[in-house]
């Protein structure tokens, strides 16, 4: 039974990661494939260490399996975020179908930081009589 | 299905996948492009790890799939830290 459902996992897992390098090779923008492969790729991994976790079911591979689990949840979405924020300032172009990109003008392209029209007003100048 | 029919069939997979991420690899056409794609081999890696562990029954390969999971979230940040610092354009890669 456990080994029915270890093989069904490996299985699934595998074409979860397939899928992944499918999206990644065919979206047309970057952003797409961070998508492809961030949310893909972990679900793979995931379904892999599951079915390593029910094969030998001792405690020290469950722990093992479950810390490569919990270690790629945390880290997939901050790679991904990281290299498409640094993506984004180093404007690699979207798709051409892109109808909207809500954070044009919002950055500050010298200090990476978020200015712009939505950001507080500079600070006013110092009072004369103080000085 | 036994598990060794599964793990070949599961490598099967795997290697179509790597020669996919690859082919992002090699056409790019970005720089980051290519970091997504490297990412992408590092976490088949470590399914591949895994897999190999189930086909062999070792269970040690389980810890070298904890590594390498480790290791490739700092390349990918190192690699993302200094697209975003160079202030190259993505043309020039």
């Amino acid at each position: 039974m456990a080994e029915n459902l270890s093989a069904l996992a490996m299985l699934i897992g595998a074409g979860f990661m397939l899928i992944a390098a499918l999206g990644v090779l065919r979206f047309p923008d970057l952003f797409m494939r961070l998508h492809a492969s961030t949310k893909s790729a972990t679900l793979g991994v995931g379904f892999l260490m599951v079915a390593a976790a029910l094969e030998f079911q001792t405690l020290t591979i469950v722990a093992r399996a479950a810390a490569v689990v919990v270690f790629l949840f945390l880290t997939a979405p901050v790679g991904a975020h990281v290299l498409g924020r640094a993506a984004y300032f180093a404007r690699v172009p979207l798709w051409e179908g892109t109808l909207s990109d809500e954070l044009h003008g919002h950055y500050d392209p010298a200090t990476h930081a978020l200015a712009g029209p939505e950001a507080p007003p500079a600070p006013e100048p110092d009072d004369p009589d103080d000085a | 299905m036994s598990i060794a029919a599964a793990s070949n069939v599961a490598f099967g997979l795997l290697i179509v996948a790597f020669l996919l991420a690859f082919a992002r690899l090699v056409r790019g056409p970005s720089l980051p492009d290519r970091v997504v794609a490297l990412d992408l081999m590092a976490t088949l890696a470590v399914g591949f790890i895994a897999t190999y562990a189930l086909a062999t029954g070792e269970p040690l390969y389980v810890d070298l799939a904890l590594v390498l999971a480790l290791v490739a979230f700092l390349g990918t940040v190192a690699f993302a830290h200094y697209i975003e610092k160079g202030g190259r354009s993505w043309r020039r890669t």
